[in-house]
């Protein structure tokens, strides 16, 4: 069984694995990482996007084995001391979760649009969204949340 | 869903991975495993072994080599879109691989992935078939050019042979005067392309000197139109490029799935194709 | 300030928003086995062999078991609703034993160490298939020489009312619309796939399922496996989305508890998409033939709705209701002098159909608002103009309407003329007239869709007249803490609604204590001892209620306390911001003195107990009827047939409103839906009964870049069945924006001479019935 070393969430994770292990059941499974959920089997839904090595995947549509060597952030490791990182608080404050089940993958994808687009319109909120979906909000306060997480980084990055 | 069992071997060199795919013929190479791991999860593909070929530097990057592009098997599909010589030199690839599934899918997808994949439905073979591209492979026997034209072989079959990978793609620079557009029709953000249409259109002095136009999922290879570009030389810009475009379907033999029938398929390729020609040439 | 009408944010976010979350995938119990199910790749075959044999040896493989092997305990999976007299409800086994009748039914399964063993060890499992011919069209199913799904025949049922003079209201009328609308198969979709988890500890039972009815399902799971109902707990806990789907009881779930008793271990059964796509009962699916009779003025003069609906293979747990839940909307907000409705249920090899967001009135609204349009555009009337010379007045209500509802309250005046306003209609008519006369290729169409809706499911005297085998109460208790604390207990069972922090605004303005200081607890049958649920928008209206009911009753107890420790007679005092105070006096207990007062029982009143706590059910007398006016503006690429939503305005009036956050969610969440369904979504079955759309590659969801902004606002009519005033609004989005999507897709073409597309209008489907 191939053995990798992998970052999650700012800890190290030395694992033997089967290489069909998916990332996200390594997670899951394995590290006990349950906060990233599965909702599909085709990489349509989103849910399970964590970022790896910076930038958004979907981590049921990774091997663990490609992930040897990197580093992977999921919903649990956002924020710090306990507070919430601004996009989960923007999240909160817009009412852009119902159910919650998209919402880690939602929060991932969001903060990865913004990497390039830190102050992105509506269009390419929704067009930076595509890969994932939910049954529950139709979006719009999604949107809204993005913006203001959007806003509120900017603000962040400034006040710095 | 859970893929079958599998070996994995990730592969340090490029000979390497050769070697270890004509050892076995029931391996398959790993790139990004954005259109290979949905098989294996749902049990469509039993490869005995997945050679991951993701890591070699061999196949890494987008070269600026004078009078064409390389681009990386590797490189994926983000690193395409944003790749400023792509932008500048082949913008239609940049065009098209912007289209490709969602930005999660193209942070881990692969271009040459997509193209080795043959799925007549991907943006990508459309437009490097438009484009001329010529497929660079390497094998245990050495490396060997594969014009586009011959490059997609059936439906989901290229003309990489067992054991041969392909290295990258080069992609001719088209020079001044080209105009580019890539018109997409599909149902939702995630659906598959129901038809696509890549055009590269050189002008000058107001009509058109050259067309090329890449049809995707109008049959079970990529497309050109080929009597289009011909209608096309030569034609002023104007209300006859509609006509011209009306033989967009010729030669095409589009499937019938869940998505669309034939007929529809046809239709959708004429008015594509001219809204394509009208974008890449600058028209209103 | 009053909690109930503030925009609070939700309690429930931080543990959802940092992945803390308790998703039934994430439980683990020790000793825990992996369940994976076989299932049958034939529509309708008998099972000749199941051999699980060569899987038993590979390796993880604890066990594996054929239908067979549970036969003689498995039961019939239920049907709570035996809706008529000539119903037949078809043996329904959770693991098929002798025949199959859709793609999907679990014929074997297998139990091991882990998932990916499991997986493997299914592949090993040999079953021999003697094909049957799949039944797939209801039409051709109800012809004397169809195959038979089930041997008594492809009829589950039929009913027929007729309410006024139908003849005399077709006969000589000046207009008769006559159309034939196609409601077609939805999957519901919830994002978080069905998982079960089941332990014993040898002689109870513990079932963790993603379920919208742990209360109900524990009585079920007790009648279909014989288990004492007082061995079985059952819990719901985080749950990612129903919409109706997870409103059943399952083969996975029964069987699940089964090999947990059989096997003295705790098994886990975790669905993928294409399982569920599969195998998660079905919505929609009717074929709705309607006659409308009207006078040369637009009036109304009489309905007539004749629907099949695809049962498809069994009748699962209220199957067959779900068409009859429409058989009294089909007249809407529309007064007219005779109806008639009848309906048909019809067996199909295919995945049953069950509960789907809105689950019967989205198909009659639909069909209506539809009908409204056609008999506008027969009258050349606009088709707002048709709808108010047929829509009670808002001065006629309470209004008793040709169906036999009696509305309360509603305006749908005012929630029009809002809506007209926010949408700009007038300047939209006139673009598309314009548009029209250039003959732009883009064409511009305007739709409609005045609705209501009935919801707050039920009175329990009114679902034992239709047969319905369970009440419409809800439950709900509060109990005061030592600490001044308030925990609240409801039988509602939220999976996205934002129940807790609902219920929290409730609590908090009836006890006059900190929104902050009230938990909520649910969907635990140790802790919810009872319950009926959450599915038909009923939550708030009847759940909420009965929460509030037992503050009422807890607050009568602090007032007896109160007056004893105050020394007053209790009606001295007044209730105001928690505290009891004697009317004229500086005397006064906080709600908080009072509870920690009855803690201590120190000093008690005769005849009053040490607790501050009390339950209440509530029984609704009515059910509420949300309405309101959603337009919508769909731009037609005649071209390729593409249809894009240019603007969409919703202007709902579900009466009072707690949360209007919550409310806005919900709205949206449901226009989203209903406008998949006019334009996305289909389950598609091939002609051998193989579903296509296994996938979210192939059954299209919409995303974010799918859909546009919404533009939302609301009108106030309070409900007068309920003290809060409140209607429900769970549906309601999705039950509205269906029509309004087609309703605009057909303006646009209706001077190209379409009058319909059917769902969902694709570009090919428009571009269709264009050429």
């Amino acid at each position: 069984m191939p053995r990798i070393t992998v970052t999650v969430d700012g800890v190290k994770y030395e694992e033997d694995v089967e290489p069909r292990l998916l990332l996200v059941h390594l997670l899951r499974e394995r590290l006990g990482k349950t906060g990233t959920p599965v909702g599909c089997d085709t990489s349509n839904c989103g849910a399970c996007t964590v970022m790896l090595d910076g930038k958004s995947a979907k981590s049921c549509t990774v091997l663990a084995v490609q992930a040897d060597g990197c580093d992977v952030v999921t919903i649990e490791g956002l924020g710090s001391n306990g507070s919430m990182h601004p996009m989960q608080q923007a999240f909160h404050e817009e009412h852009a979760l119902q159910c919650g089940y998209c919402t880690p993958g939602m929060v991932m994808a969001a903060i990865d649009l913004l990497r390039d687009t830190p102050d992105p319109s509506e269009d390419a909120i929704r067009e930076g969204l595509e890969g994932n979906l939910c049954r529950c909000t139709g979006y719009c306060n999604i949107v809204r949340a993005v913006r203001r997480g959007a806003q509120e980084m900017g603000q962040a990055v400034r006040t710095q | 869903m859970i893929p079958a069992q599998f070996d994995y071997v990730r592969a340090t060199s490029l000979s390497e991975a050769c070697q270890e795919l004509a050892s076995d013929e029931d391996a398959k190479a790993l790139a990004g495993g954005q259109s290979l791991l949905p098989l294996l999860r749902l049990r469509l593909a039993y490869p005995s072994k997945l050679v991951d070929i993701g890591r070699l530097p061999e196949l890494s990057g987008v070269h600026d080599r004078g009078d064409h592009v390389f681009i990386g098997a590797m490189a994926t599909h983000d690193e395409v879109m944003r790749s400023g010589v792509v932008n500048t030199e082949c913008p239609l690839v940049a065009l098209a691989a912007a289209t490709v599934a969602d930005p999660a899918v193209r942070h881990r997808g692969t271009f040459g992935g997509s193209l080795a994949h043959s799925d007549p439905a991907g943006d990508l073979p459309a437009v490097v078939l438009a484009l001329d591209g010529v497929f660079v492979a390497r094998s245990a026997e050495g490396e060997r050019e594969i014009p586009a034209a011959e490059f997609f072989v059936d439906y989901l079959e290229s003309a990489l042979r067992p054991g041969e990978i392909l290295v990258g793609v080069r992609i001719p620079k088209l020079g001044a005067g080209w105009g580019f557009h890539y018109e997409k029709f599909h149902r939702t953000a995630q659906a598959w392309t129901i038809v696509g249409v890549a055009a590269a259109v050189r002008r000058s002095n107001g009509a058109i000197q050259e067309a090329r136009i890449g049809l995707a999922n109008m049959g079970p290879t990529p497309v050109r139109a080929r009597a289009v570009e011909t209608a096309l030389q030569g034609m002023e810009l104007g209300d006859q490029l509609k006509q011209a475009c009306q033989e967009a379907d010729a030669d095409t033999s589009p499937p019938s799935d869940l998505h669309a029938q034939p007929d529809y398929r046809r239709h959708l390729a004429r008015v594509l194709t001219h809204r394509a020609v009208r974008g890449a040439s600058g028209s209103p | 300030m009053t909690e109930v009408g503030r925009a609070r944010r939700r309690k429930e976010d931080a543990r959802l928003l940092s992945g803390r979350t308790q998703w039934t995938d994430n439980l683990r119990q020790p000793g825990m086995l992996h369940v994976m199910f076989l299932r049958s790749p034939m529509a309708h075959a008998r099972i000749t062999r199941v051999d699980v044999s060569a899987a038993l040896g590979l390796p993880g493989v604890v066990a594996a078991y054929s239908g067979q092997d549970f036969a003689a305990e498995q039961g019939s999976l239920p049907c709570a609703w035996p809706v008529t007299d000539n119903v037949v409800i078809p043996e329904h086994p959770p693991m098929a034993t002798s025949e199959v009748r859709y793609v999907g039914e679990a014929v074997a399964c297998v139990v091991a160490t882990d998932r990916y063993r499991a997986a493997d060890a299914l592949e090993a499992i040999e079953v021999d298939y003697e094909p049957l011919p799949a039944v797939l069209d209801m039409n051709e199913a109800l012809t004397p020489d169809s195959p038979k799904v089930h041997e008594a025949g492809n009829q589950a049922y039929s009913m027929q009312m007729t309410v006024g003079d139908i003849d005399a209201a077709f006969r000589d009328a000046p207009v008769v619309i006559d159309r034939t609308y196609v409601q077609q198969r939805l999957i519901p979709s919830a994002m978080e796939p069905r998982a079960v988890l089941a332990n014993t500890d040898g002689d109870s039972f513990t079932l963790w399922s993603s379920t919208q009815i742990p209360h109900i399902l524990r009585v079920m799971l007790a009648v279909v496996t014989g288990i004492p109902e007082h061995k079985i707990r059952v819990v719901a806990p985080d749950v990612g989305g129903g919409f109706g789907s997870k409103l059943q009881v399952t083969a996975e779930e029964v069987l699940c508890l089964l090999i947990a008793k059989r096997l003295g271990k705790a098994v886990k059964w975790v669905e993928s998409r294409s399982e569920g796509n599969l195998t998660v009962h079905h919505g929609r699916d009717q074929i709705q033939h309607i006659q409308l009779a009207a006078e040369a003025d637009g009036r109304i003069r009489g309905l007539k709705v004749d629907l099949l609906a695809d049962m498809g293979a069994y009748l699962m747990l209220i199957t067959p209701g779900i068409p009859l839940l429409g058989a009294q909307m089909f007249n809407a907000i529309y007064k007219m002098d005779a109806y008639e409705f009848g309906c048909t249920g019809v067996f199909t090899t295919k995945m049953p159909t069950d509960a789907y967001r809105g689950a019967g009135r989205p198909e009659a609204t639909y069909g209506i608002e539809r009908m409204m349009d056609e008999l506008a555009a027969e009258l050349r009337l606009d088709p707002l103009e048709v709808r108010r010379r047929n829509w009670i007045r808002h001065e006629e209500f309470p209004y008793t309407t040709i169906s036999g509802l009696t509305y309360d309250s509603g305006n749908y005046e005012a929630a029009t003329d809002k809506a007209l306003a926010l949408f700009g209609y007038d300047k939209l008519r006139a673009e598309q007239a314009d548009r029209r006369d250039r003959g732009d290729p883009v064409q511009l169409g305007i739709g409609v869709s005045t609705f209501t809706e009935m919801c707050g499911l039920a009175p329990s005297r009114g679902l034992g007249a239709a047969n319905f085998g369970a009440g419409g109460w809800e439950h709900g208790s509060v109990r005061m803490l030592p600490t001044g604390k308030v925990e609240v207990i409801t039988g509602s069972s939220p999976h996205g609604q934002g129940h807790v922090t609902a219920w929290s605004q409730i609590v908090a303005d009836s006890l006059g204590v900190p929104f902050e200081d009230v938990t909520v607890l649910h969907g635990d049958t140790a802790i919810s001892h009872k319950g009926m649920d959450t599915y038909g928008s009923r939550s708030l209206t009847v759940g909420g209620i009965a929460v509030l009911r037992a503050c009422d009753k807890v607050k009568d107890k602090a007032r007896k306390l109160a007056a004893h420790l105050l020394e007053c007679s209790p009606d001295d005092l007044d209730f105001a911001d928690g505290v009891f105070k004697v009317r004229g006096t500086e005397s006064q207990k906080s709600i908080q003195e009072l509870a920690f007062a009855a803690f201590l029982a120190h000093d008690l009143p005769e005849g009053v107990e040490a607790r501050l706590d009390s339950d209440a059910t509530f029984d609704p007398e009515n059910f509420s009827f949300p309405h309101g006016t959603h337009l919508c503006a769909m731009e037609v690429d005649t071209e390729t047939g593409m249809a894009k939503i240019r603007s969409y305005v919703a202007v709902d009036d579900i009466g009072k409103v707690v949360n209007p956050l919550i409310v806005e969610g919900q709205i949206h969440g449901g226009i989203a839906q209903g406008i998949a369904q006019a334009l996305f979504e289909e389950a598609v079955y091939d002609a051998d009964g193989n579903l296509l759309t296994t996938t979210m590659a192939d059954y299209l969801l919409p995303s974010a870049a799918d859909l546009p902004e919404f533009v939302t606002d609301r009108t106030e009519t309070p409900a007068t069945s309920n003290p809060l005033g409140v209607k429900g609004v769970g549906e309601a989005g999705t039950i509205a924006s269906t029509p309004a999507v087609v309703n605009a897709i057909v303006d646009a073409l209706r001077p190209h001479g379409v009058h319909d597309v059917q769902m969902p209008c694709t570009p090919e489907r428009i571009w269709r019935a264009l050429a």
